[in-house]
């Protein structure tokens, strides 16, 4: 497959790794922010190829993973008004919220649909007229735009019966949260590369002018991880700290100039609540008054009740990169797949999940 | 009259006229065999040996697929149940429940693959059974079969076998069946060329069986995929089992398919592969004559049986490193991240 | 977030377009890309492409990635 395989070439790899472990003479802790990068690092044994004192931590950059309990309830609150669709994204099924989760709602006969793009959901409220189809809007400034633009599909094809429960979320206001928090050190970052696709380079730079730390925007092949590795090494090791671009066929500095503007016209920034850091200011989205009429929370009453934190799970902690699924006195065996306490380990892309299915640094 | 003879109605479960020619016309007519011509209430026979006995249900959503039907599957599902324990399949049985409201067009199609399929895997349907539920409670049709076979003398084959040393085999590539059928699934759809593998594998064990009996596991890698068959494997024979993932060999559409929805291959579900375990002495020549066969010529060693760490499957990934592969949890969902 | 991945546009109707990977075929929404064009390659993301490949960074970077192949075996 075009642009991906040539992106996994073992000899390629080969070259990179060598050339990290001759050049990274300093120790280093860097931090992946995006799940998808999380995905990658486990999948191929990344941290094992890499020299001894080279740290990866993983951040809170999966949507899944930080989403509220509070924002889950709202929308197992929704699915559970008599005619309502919920249509989500196929993650946000097993997640355990305060009391049940939508697969476990979907089996009691709430109609809970799983879809691959908000094009589906519109389909089905066309399908539906006399039913409202409520997408579940989960997932940061990559798929906002894709969410936004559903909402003007709506708006041009005369669809009445269509919502979006808001939960998009930003993620340089919370790298700056996690920073200011000083819980963890890093000397580097590897920024999210789709969510750089739709926002560009230019965010970033407030990371490396006022934190310091160096910011290399990676692609989500194992070639794209190593070379963004490389050069963040090399940053290190000059002293510099800029922002960089590696994934350069899929990234410009400017962004996506339509995705933002669309973006931008449905959306406006609004306080957000994240798992394990509680509420940032600016870092979610909500529709704006022009688009009320789509959301969700304006067009029905929502009783989510009270929302409850699982007991000893510290997905929080994981996800600002202080602990580890290993420190969690849950993990493996309480907390398991098939029996998830908390988000992380649920998600396709949570540190726990990640852990757990693709073992942590195996030797031989 | 045109209609009721469109759609099936509750009646036709009833055991009535109505029922009885049902059975008659639409299954009896193409399943013709002189046990089920017979229609009593069990079929008889004489059978000298060992046997391997299962039972298998099909629910698959849809019911049409790409490369085949439930009832293409009902028999391959089935027969290749008895062939990994070693046996030559004999005898199948197949139960139906059909919801209220089902084309009659519809269900002789699907009879007329059960009888294609049987007379290739050299089965025959002996029983049978025929319910009709209301509308909504049954997905269009339901099947259940029981099968027996009958396994060679000194055949001895088990998940619990595996030695350490031992060879790993697959007969070909993974993720056809499961992708096939999840391109068809409403909600996520797609356009593809790509056809499920679904096949009957008694010829292709009896072939090995004949060059070798050092042949100490076999498993179909159907649901939950050669992940989560080799993680039973491991488990149940408490070894190791090493592959190495550049060797495991997935059509390009499948990569695709899984790529664009978030899917490892390892995962999906195959209708006509299998997976040997086997000495590692007698690894080529078995090798050798699957690639003989049809539904083996794409046969590979992918990996072999190792001690530690036991119930575990590690994979070299591309990079050189090693990672756990776990079995599946759930049901695989479209991923967006 | 994440999962995007490179698929090549065969045909594009209005504001959608029919995409291939590995012999897969997909409609997408093209909203957010109004500039692309029939042959170039899209990163797809929920069904939407959110940005046409750069095909030149693409042969640019294997290039680079090639030379520090060579030069990590020479050195």
């Amino acid at each position: 497959m075009k642009y991906i395989t040539e992106f996994r070439r073992s000899e390629l790899a080969q070259g990179l790794i060598s050339r990290i472990r001759h050049s990274s003479k300093t120790h280093a802790r860097f931090m992946e922010f995006c799940g998808g990068h999380t995905v990658t690092i486990f999948r191929y044994g990344i941290r094992q190829v890499l020299p001894q004192n080279i740290e990866m931590v993983s951040g809170p950059g999966c949507p899944i993973c930080v989403t509220a309990n509070a924002d889950l309830d709202k929308a197992i609150a929704l699915a559970q008004i008599p005619g309502v669709i919920i249509a989500t994204f196929g993650d946000m099924l097993k997640v355990p919220g305060s009391r049940s989760s939508l697969q476990k709602i979907k089996a009691e006969g709430a109609e809970v649909m799983t879809v691959y793009s908000t094009m589906d959901a519109l389909k089905a409220a066309q399908d539906n007229p006399d039913r409202p189809v409520v997408f579940l809007g989960i997932g940061f400034e990559t798929t906002a735009p894709t969410v936004a633009a559903s909402i003007l599909q709506a708006e041009e094809q005369g669809i009445k019966n269509y919502y979006v429960l808001s939960l998009h979320k930003l993620c340089p206001p919370v790298i700056r949260a996690l920073l200011d928090s000083g819980e963890v050190q890093l000397q580097g970052l590897v920024c999210p590369g789709h969510v750089s696709t739709v926002i560009g380079s230019h965010p970033w730079e407030f990371i490396a002018n006022e934190y310091g730390i160096p910011c290399v925007v990676s692609g989500f092949e194992p070639l794209d991880i190593l070379q963004c590795v490389d050069m963040l090494v090399s940053q290190v090791e000059k002293g510099e700290s800029k922002v960089e671009i590696a994934y350069r066929r899929g990234v410009r500095p400017e962004g996506n100039r339509q995705a933002l503007k669309l973006m931008e016209q449905v959306f406006e920034p609004a306080p957000a609540r994240w798992r394990g850091m509680g509420e940032v200011a600016d870092s979610g989205l909500k529709l704006r008054e022009k688009y009320r009429r789509f959301d969700a929370e304006a067009n029905f009453e929502l009783k989510p009740g009270p929302s409850l934190e699982p007991a000893g799970c510290i997905c929080g902690d994981i996800l600002r990169g202080v602990k580890t699924p290993s420190d969690c006195p849950l993990f493996g065996k309480v907390c398991l797949p098939e029996n998830p306490v908390g988000p992380c380990m649920v998600s396709s892309e949570g540190s726990c999940s990640a852990y757990y299915l693709y073992g942590d640094g195996l030797e031989g | 009259m045109k209609d009721k003879k469109d759609k099936i109605l509750l009646a036709h479960g009833g055991g009535g006229r109505l029922a009885h020619d049902l059975v008659e016309k639409s299954f009896v007519k193409t399943l013709a065999n002189p046990l089920l011509d017979k229609l009593d209430d069990s079929a008889v026979f004489d059978v000298k040996g060992r046997l391997a006995f299962t039972t298998d249900s099909y629910v698959v959503s849809p019911v049409f697929f790409p490369g085949g039907d439930i009832g293409k599957l009902a028999v391959c599902g089935t027969v290749n149940d008895l062939a990994m324990s070693g046996a030559k399949p004999l005898y199948l049985s197949l139960a139906f429940i059909i919801e209220e409201g089902l084309l009659l067009s519809e269900l002789e199609k699907i009879v007329s693959s059960v009888q294609k399929a049987a007379g290739e895997a050299g089965v025959e349907i002996v029983t049978g059974d025929t319910k009709v539920v209301p509308r909504g409670s049954a997905d269009k049709l339901f099947i259940n079969t029981a099968g027996v076979g009958l396994i060679p003398d000194g055949v001895d084959i088990s998940g619990d076998k595996a030695k350490v040393g031992d060879k790993v085999i697959l007969s070909g590539a993974i993720g056809d069946h499961g992708i096939a059928v999840i391109s068809r699934r409403e909600g996520i759809s797609f356009d593809t060329k790509l056809k499920s593998d679904c096949a009957p594998l008694g010829g292709l064990v009896a072939e090995m069986l004949e060059v070798s009996r050092n042949i100490n596991c076999l498993r179909d890698p159907t649901r939950g995929g050669l992940a989560s068959t080799l993680n039973e494997l491991a488990n149940q024979s408490k070894v190791s089992i090493r592959i190495e993932e550049k060797d495991i060999p997935v059509r390009e559409a499948v990569l695709g398919a899984c790529e664009m929805l978030g899917f490892d291959p390892l995962y999906i579900a195959n209708e006509g592969r299998l997976v040997a375990i086997v000495s590692p002495e007698d690894a080529d020549k078995i090798l050798k004559a699957m690639k003989k066969n049809k539904y083996g010529k794409d046969a590979v060693i992918i990996g072999e049986v190792a001690a530690e760490p036991p119930g575990r499957v590690v994979m070299k990934t591309v990079l050189g490193a090693q990672r756990i592969v776990d079995m599946l949890v759930g049901d695989l969902l479209p991923r967006i991240c | 977030m994440c999962l995007a991945i490179p698929v090549l546009i065969k045909s594009i109707e209005d504001k959608e377009a029919d995409v291939e990977i590995g012999g897969i075929t997909r409609r997408i929404s093209l909203w957010l890309t109004p500039e692309a064009k029939v042959g170039d390659y899209v990163l797809v993301h929920t069904g939407y492409a959110i940005n046409v490949l750069d095909q030149e960074q693409a042969e640019e970077t294997l290039s680079i990635l090639r030379e520090i192949a060579q030069s990590e075996e020479a050195g």
